[in-house]
């Protein structure tokens, strides 16, 4: 790992050295505030819960997180610090780990900063706060599973629009394998395993497992597989460039 | 130190790198010579393990390319073409980032930040944001981000590119200054550059080695190599002209324009680009020749350059 806690100093840096970083956390908030708030009727429900505010999660980060992550590679590759950075004595799967790791560290103080919803939760009621706790573990999760894709899409072009738009997609299919109306749909034609089997690609389906308090091994497990395959996928693409 | 053999790349049917060999010993400073696109900075990029070969291979401090590319980089600085670096960090910060990469840490670290900034003369703007440098500091950042390690191999791809005068002269005298127990690799299109630096310089068009040997040797193939150009006041042209036509020593004479008047200067070719400085010398001496000028041609690379690399 020689080489990791630099690159990763750099890589958070460098978000922290750009307005990008701000613009970013500020529309993060406001978002989940407004999703909360507006779209989820917080205070209507009359629960002392986050379970509203975390139902958003899969949505919002469809858009969010490949904002962050289209820069990852493509800007290295677009400005020609690619190739400064891939000819230092440092493995390739360890710089690809490390930009990610810094990008996630990213999100995750994001995400910290919405440490308000908890407070108010619990001074208007007094809520589980198991749940609120793996919510915030499950989201982190999810959260890190959209950027390894963001990344992986980011390896595969120096146009970040580009890397956007195709992470957004893939993003989007596995958001939406998990959706209620597909689901429902798939079964008024298909057994209902078939719809069962389908959901259990999607984000939505583990996370919705993790954020009601319910930790399960094979949750966990699903969403560090989607980060070390795309991550590997990221590492395999990188090389073929290379090679090509 | 480095040793190519047979290094060739294409990319789907183009042959960037045709079956390139050299070798590089410590102490010498290869100059790397062609037109754009004639696969520079494709080797260099081979060498550097940025990509890999399509065939043959190198070896750098007796590690190869293909098998050890971790420990060739660590042997290795190198400037990429167009010098790039993170524009959003400081340049001192920068440097200890790449030195961090490279092991260090603490007092080593700072030490050799310091050192490199020193040697770079970049200690005005260590504490200035890089995207606000000017092209030439940005290109000594870039220089000095490579010598961080004190390595025994520099591969350079077009140092000066960019530069004004004086920057060139700076980067190319802190080149020779650090020539010395190192092997250097230098790319470059400038051909003064090649005088100025480099002990040895290769010559690649279209992928393949054309041209090989020190600066010297290169000129020796000019046209105008060993020839005298004179400049004669007060002297009769057709005469001077028929005069110097019946040297035995000369194969040819040439006329080339001059402003100023009453001055007439001529190009004089000497038979088998053999030196003639000095029958030259006593027969203008006998005969009371009013010379202005006299001026020996080494040969010009320029020349040289143009006939190997557009025979096609």
């Amino acid at each position: 790992m020689n080489g990791f806690y630099p690159i990763f100093k750099r890589e958070l840096l460098a978000y922290f050295r750009s307005p990008v970083a701000y613009v970013f956390i500020i529309i993060f908030l406001a978002a989940n505030a407004g999703c909360t708030f507006l779209l989820g009727n917080f205070y209507n429900s009359q629960q002392a819960s986050l379970e509203i505010f975390f139902l958003f999660h899969p949505w919002l980060y469809l858009f969010l997180i490949p904002a962050v992550g289209m820069r990852l590679w493509a800007e290295e590759r677009r400005t020609g610090t690619g190739e400064l950075l891939l000819t230092f004595p440092v493995r390739l799967t360890t710089t690809v780990f490390a930009k990610y790791f810094a990008a996630w560290l990213f999100i995750g103080i994001s995400l910290l900063l919405t440490f308000p919803m908890i407070i108010t939760v619990n001074y208007l009621g007094s809520p589980d706060n198991g749940p609120i706790i793996t919510g915030y573990l499950g989201s982190l999760l999810m959260a890190g599973s959209f950027l390894a894709i963001a990344s992986f899409t980011s390896a595969l072009t120096k146009n970040q629009v580009i890397s956007f738009i195709l992470s957004v997609n893939i993003c989007l299919v596995l958001v939406l394998l998990g959706w209620g109306v597909l689901s429902d749909s798939l079964n008024a034609v298909f057994p209902v395993w078939i719809s069962d089997l389908v959901s259990q690609f999607s984000f939505t389906t583990h996370f919705d497992a993790i954020r009601r308090g319910v930790v399960d091994l094979r949750d966990l497990i699903y969403f560090v597989s989607i980060i070390v395959i795309a991550l590997m996928l990221n590492v395999v693409v990188l090389e073929s460039h290379k090679a090509s | 130190m480095i040793r190519v053999q047979a290094l060739s790349k294409n990319f789907n049917n183009f042959q960037a790198v045709d079956q390139v060999s050299f070798e590089v010993q410590r102490g010498e400073v290869l100059g790397f010579l062609g037109p754009n696109g004639a696969g520079k900075s494709t080797t260099m990029k081979m060498l550097t393990c940025f990509i890999p070969p399509s065939s043959g291979t190198a070896d750098i401090c007796g590690f190869s390319i293909l098998d050890n590319p971790l420990q060739v980089r660590a042997q290795i600085g190198y400037l990429p073409e167009s010098a790039p670096s993170y524009d959003e960090m400081l340049v001192g910060e920068f440097l200890s980032f790449v030195g961090e990469i490279r092991g260090y840490s603490g007092k080593e670290l700072q030490r050799r930040v310091s050192i490199v900034i020193e040697m770079t003369g970049l200690r005005d703007v260590k504490d200035q944001m890089i995207e606000t440098l000017s092209k030439g500091f940005r290109q000594r950042t870039s220089l000095a981000q490579a010598l961080i390690h004190d390595p025994p191999v520099l591969i350079l791809d077009e140092p000066t590119d960019g530069l004004d005068p004086n920057q060139k002269h700076e980067v190319r005298t802190l080149i020779q200054n650090i020539s010395e127990q190192r092997t250097i690799l230098i790319s470059t299109h400038i051909l003064e550059e090649v005088e100025a630096v480099c002990t040895r310089a290769m010559i690649i068009s279209a992928g393949k080695v054309v041209g090989y040997g020190t600066p010297d040797e290169l000129m020796s193939q000019s046209l105008y190599r060993n020839s005298v150009t004179v400049s004669v006041n007060g002297a009769d042209p057709t005469q001077l002209l028929n005069d110097f036509n019946e040297l035995d020593f000369i194969y040819s004479v040439e006329r080339i324009p001059e402003k100023r008047s009453g001055v007439v200067t001529m190009r004089l070719f000497p038979q088998k680009k053999k030196s003639i400085t000095l029958p030259l010398e006593k027969y203008i001496f006998n005969q009371n020749i009013p010379i202005e000028n006299f001026n020996v041609n080494r040969g010009r690379l320029d020349e040289v350059f143009r006939e190997l690399t557009t025979t096609d």
